[in-house]
């Protein structure tokens, strides 16, 4: 019987020193160093955070019902889409994983005993949420109405809203995420435990390193664009205004080579969270695992040089699309590899249901839907009628929604018990991951068709042969909406009143399941020496 | 416990995530090497925007260009040159475990060089740029040809060497905590490696002066 | 594209039509978009059901049958990895090379196109007719004759869309860009805003409506008689000074516009590039930065004193110089 296994009937430890209760009090939290007090920082910023992006899609979607808008003033609307936007990227996505799950286990998963620059991670968290901060002061002070994407002529000449407030806020937030990455790599270069291989590493520290890569080298340029953009806006002097010799494609070029890139950093370490989800759930190796961490590096890479996929209508030369289509064919193909090694892993697995389960299972299925409308959008023909549609919409939310909320909620059920010591209501995580999977789907499959049908988007009020649709679409993410609120419940629940959690409910491999639940301040007693491949389980036969 | 092993164990600045010194200086190089391609990037996105813009609209640029004072941003460049080499030169005292007083002067020279370029650029080049009216937008009163380009010009170099700067002045504040960290004496040949880190960044902000120069003062070959 | 796979395709199309998931195919391109995407969406369907489908039979299959359970090790075939690296490479190739001719056909229009210009403002849509007439978020075409927009926008970054036709381009401010399209069906069809750009950018929207040969042309020959854009051109021409350097006759101190359009020009420096709408429009707001071989650069520029409008019947009026030159004996 494999250790791991064995580690299942373990009983949780005499409730004793852990890193929560280690030190007492808020300042304690406030300045802390342990990298899973900051991860636990995070996650209570990124959670409201999710929840005010949250509220301003379910208002979205009400004011949709009605053909000529059933809530708002068009102003509010664009607003409201904004803000949307804004939050759900620069203050949810980007920081989910990483910052959360990133940082409470990437120093457990490589057996160190923090990252290597503590004072520097407690620094991103300050950063992050001072840029948040600003960013909510200013949209709950008017907002903006610019779209998350702030292209200028209107970002920088036109809109009468806070454009600089909100840009700076998410200028700031950017240096977060770069601290983070840089913190995320030099850790995994030089703090792995002996026998700790590149090779031996859980796939989430390769889709998390991948992502740090893009941190480090994609952030830069957005923090350098928005500067572009604010002094525009302030002195006006023709960065971007073609009156003055400027060029407002110049921005969307500068603005896609992050902001393409970005989407990589909030898909990948799903990704990563989905191979240590399936192989833990069906208590086999992955397959392919060198294919698995390689895809994650060529889509890191790839993903620098397809920017342009977003504007194949501006104008554009037709030399400069065809370069831009093949290349975004390309990062389809390291996708598809990892979708076919996740399934090929449940072949003559132990499959369990636990809800950590249900959610890679259906990020499989949603990412894989979402990213083949990808190739609708890669192709150029196709592009042309579908860009700038709910198409557009639909297919990012399957990926970002359907793939990264997913894997987040399914990473944070996985290492709740971990993190907390506590074990949540499964039942109850497996309805709430029905119910989401459920709402999801009426939520935005329709929006394909809508898109396919011509129904622009960021529109407040539409032609009424689009209602049927909008109102599935809503009426879905009513549903959707109910399924992300009982987790919160639940979980918050378990903190005080969930049963104990011994080290390893699961039967997992990797090394933070070999500590307590919660673990020590310093994670190990001993640093471990690893002597074996990733996801060692059975090289027996099944028992029964 | 190893962790809990008495500080005279382990070396003057070690840091208690590593397992030992070594790790520690090799995770401190790769982690500012690491910024210092963020660096580039960040600086690199401007450099883009203006080189594009100096390609569509060379002849306005090149007037922009002239408009700038080539002796002081030379002269700025032998002082970055020099610093430099001073700061390399407080490196090598550190790890040839020379007294501190030395460490210290060549730290003093190269602080006193980094605050002479700042001084010089606000005293010979901003400052008399606000006189003659070349500030974008705030005390504009450029008549010359091509007025809307070299006001674009002028943006982009107020912000690129006003990036820069501000990336001198935090040179300035590091040097400031590593003399004071040498006055306190902790630093040996043994152990220099925010001596060794701060020289990287130093050099760094060197560099992208060396190519700011020429981009924004020798346009249109004029000498 | 004949025979059985038409026939199939035009049953699936009339089927989605039928049940509203397809829009109007209204234009010569529109068909084979529509196939492109149907093939793209048998792919999507294709391997989202094979996906759900192994993995609900590993799941049931292989549920987990005691709690100390393991899986069994497999060894991963190096050969399989190949094979779903290597098929999933092949059908993007079809599909880019597909999608690429279909994109650089549909990229150029036909030489007898009729022009439109279209400029875009917040928030609404300007349409010019050669001829004469002006519209406002309408816009009437003819069935069966290639239609070109030359489009710029006033202010913001708009894009032009008629879902029906499968086209839409950016309309940027600063410069012109075109599109073209053959209606294939009489009828009303949406046009659409499809760039965020603003309050009322939802309201940017409007109706094409493509009428028969002879219906256009009553159409045009109707309404409130207006001279053309190249006749109002002219009379700009000479309001705002451009004769006194530029006519025919004082060719002196500015070059003689007398068909320039679509000819190439040298610059002192060797460049040459083909005289065209944004070229005639940065002559007149820049002048100051063309280089023009043999003449020095005087000419005073008019930024800030031309609207669009204005600018789109200066240019139908250089364009027409050269043939109406010849036809006037000029």
């Amino acid at each position: 019987m494999s250790t791991a296994i064995a580690e299942l009937h373990e009983t949780p430890a005499e409730s004793g020193v852990n890193y929560l209760n280690a030190t007492y009090g808020i300042r304690s939290w406030l300045v802390t160093l342990d990298h899973k007090r900051i991860g636990l920082l995070y996650l209570g910023s990124i959670t409201l955070m999710f929840f005010v992006g949250g509220m301003a899609a379910v208002l979205m979607r009400l004011h949709l019902t009605e053909p000529q808008g059933a809530l708002f003033e068009p102003e509010t609307y664009n607003k409201m889409f904004s803000t949307h936007g804004i939050i759900m990227v620069f203050f949810f996505l980007v920081p989910s994983i990483p910052a959360t799950l990133g940082n409470f286990l990437i120093p457990l998963m490589i057996g160190a005993r923090d990252v290597a620059f503590p004072r520097l991670n407690l620094m991103s968290w300050y950063i992050f949420i001072t840029g948040a901060a600003l960013a909510l002061y200013a949209t709950l002070s008017g907002g903006v109405d610019t779209g998350w994407t702030f292209y200028p002529p209107y970002s920088s000449l036109f809109s009468h809203t806070h454009v600089v407030a909100v840009a700076l806020g998410v200028f700031i937030a950017g240096f977060s995420s770069i601290l983070t990455g840089l913190n995320f790599i030099v850790t995994i270069h030089k703090m792995r435990c002996p026998g700790m291989t590149w090779f031996r590493l859980p796939l989430f520290i390769w889709a998390m390193y991948a992502t740090s890569l893009i941190f480090v080298l994609g952030t830069p340029v957005i923090a350098i664009t928005l500067f572009l953009l604010g002094m525009e806006r302030i002195l006006h002097v023709g960065i971007f205004d073609p009156a003055v010799g400027g060029d407002p494609l110049l921005f969307q070029h500068l603005f896609w080579f992050y902001s393409h890139p970005a989407v990589y950093i909030m898909i990948l370490p799903g990704m990563g969270v989905v191979s240590e989800l399936i192989t833990a759930f069906s208590r086999k190796k992955i397959f392919g695992y060198a294919f698995v961490a390689f895809s994650s590096l060529s889509i890191a890479i790839i993903s620098f040089i397809v920017w342009g996929h977003h504007m194949f209508v501006t104008g554009q030369s037709i030399y400069a699309g065809l370069v831009f289509s093949v290349l975004s064919f390309l990062v389809a193909i390291p996708s598809a590899v990892k979708v076919f090694n996740w399934t090929a892993t449940l072949y003559k697995g132990s499959i369990s249901y636990e809800a950590p389960m249900l959610y890679a299972l259906g990020f499989i299925g949603l990412f894989t839907i979402g990213g083949l409308t990808g190739l609708f959008l890669a192709a150029l023909a196709t592009d042309v009628h579908l860009n700038g549609t709910y198409f557009i919409v639909a297919h990012f939310h399957y990926v970002m929604v359907g793939g990264a909320v997913m894997a987040y909620m399914g990473g944070l059920h996985f290492w709740w018990p971990k993190i907390t010591g506590r074990l949540y209501p499964d039942i109850w995580a497996r309805i709430a991951a029905a119910i989401i999977f459920i709402g999801f789907n009426l939520t935005f499959f329709p929006q394909f068709m809508l898109g396919y049908l011509g129904m622009p988007r960021r529109y407040a009020m539409y032609p009424s042969e689009f209602q049927v649709l909008n109102v599935m679409s809503s009426a879905g993410a009513s549903i959707l909406g109910i399924g992300y609120v009982i987790p919160l419940i639940y979980l918050i629940w378990s903190m005080r009143y969930g049963q104990p959690a011994g080290p390893n409910p699961w039967g997992a491999k990797g090394l933070e399941w070999t500590t307590q639940s919660p673990p020590l301040t310093e994670n190990f007693e001993e640093i471990p020496i690893v002597t074996e491949d990733a996801y060692n389980y059975a090289s027996e036969a099944a028992r029964v | 416990m190893s962790e809990l092993a008495a500080h005279g164990a382990h070396p003057p600045g070690f840091a208690h995530q590593y397992e030992d010194i070594e790790q520690q200086r090799d995770a401190g190089k790769l982690g500012m090497w690491t910024f210092l391609v963020t660096e580039i990037l960040f600086f690199g996105g401007m450099f883009t925007a203006y080189i594009i813009y100096r390609l569509l609209h060379l002849a306005s640029f090149i007037q922009g260009s002239h408009n700038l004072k080539v002796v002081y941003g030379a002269t700025n460049t032998a002082v970055l040159i020099v610093s430099s080499l001073t700061m390399a030169l407080a490196i090598r005292s550190a790890q040839t475990g020379r007294k501190k007083g030395t460490t210290i002067s060549w730290l003093v020279f190269t602080w006193l060089l980094g605050a002479a370029f700042i001084g010089i650029k606000l005293h010979y080049e901003w400052w008399p740029d606000w006189h003659e009216g070349l500030v974008p937008r705030f005390h504009w009163f450029y008549n010359g040809p091509h007025a809307p380009g070299v006001e674009m010009f002028m943006v982009f170099y107020f912000c690129m060497t006003g990036l820069h700067a501000m990336h001198m002045v935090v040179g300035l504040g590091i040097l400031t905590v590593l003399l004071i960290m040498t006055a306190r004496n902790k630093f040996s040949a043994e152990y220099y490696a925010p001596l060794e880190i701060s020289g990287l960044y130093w050099h760094f902000v060197d560099i992208v002066w060396i190519f700011l120069f020429p981009l924004l003062y020798l346009i249109g070959g004029r000498y | 594209m004949m025979g059985f796979s038409q026939f199939g395709f035009d049953s699936l199309a009339a089927l989605l039509a039928f049940m509203q998931f397809k829009p109007a195919a209204a234009s010569s391109i529109a068909d084979d978009v529509d196939q492109l995407y149907l093939f793209l969406s048998g792919i999507t369907v294709f391997f989202a059901v094979l996906i759900f489908s192994i993995i609900f039979y590993f799941m049931l299959k292989y549920r987990r049958k005691s709690p100390d359970q393991s899986g069994t090790a497999t060894h991963t075939p190096m050969a399989l990895e190949l094979t779903w690296t290597i098929i999933p490479s092949l059908i993007c190739v079809v599909l880019f090379v597909w999608a690429s001719s279909l994109y650089v056909r549909n990229g150029r229009p036909p030489d007898a196109s009729t022009e439109i210009f279209v400029i875009g403002k917040q928030w609404m849509w300007h349409l010019q007719h050669p001829e004469g007439p002006r519209e406002i978020n309408e816009l009437h075409v003819p069935v069966g004759v290639p239609v070109k927009l030359t489009m710029t926008s006033q202010d913001v970054i708009h894009d032009f869309y008629i879902p029906a036709f499968r086209v839409k381009k950016d309309v940027l401010p600063g410069r012109y860009s075109s599109i073209w399209f053959q209606p294939t069906e009489t009828g009303t069809f949406h046009l659409f805003c499809a760039q965020y750009c603003g309050t009322n950018h939802s309201e940017m929207i409007g109706w094409v409506y493509v009428m028969s040969p002879t219906d256009y042309a009553a159409w045009l020959a109707g309404g409130e008689k207006t001279e053309s854009m190249a006749q109002q051109g002219a009379q700009l021409f000479s309001q705002f000074g451009c004769e006194s350097c530029h006519s025919s006759e004082s060719g002196v101190h500015g070059p003689s516009l007398v068909g320039i359009y679509g000819k190439p020009q040298r610059a002192p420096n060797g460049e040459t590039h083909v005289v065209d709408e944004t070229s005639i429009r940065h002559s007149i707001l820049a002048p100051s930065s063309v280089r023009q071989a043999n003449y020095q650069s005087i000419m005073p520029t008019y930024q800030g004193q031309i609207d669009e409008e204005q600018m789109l019947q200066l240019i139908a009026y250089v364009k027409s110089l050269g043939s109406e030159e010849r036809v006037n004996g000029k």
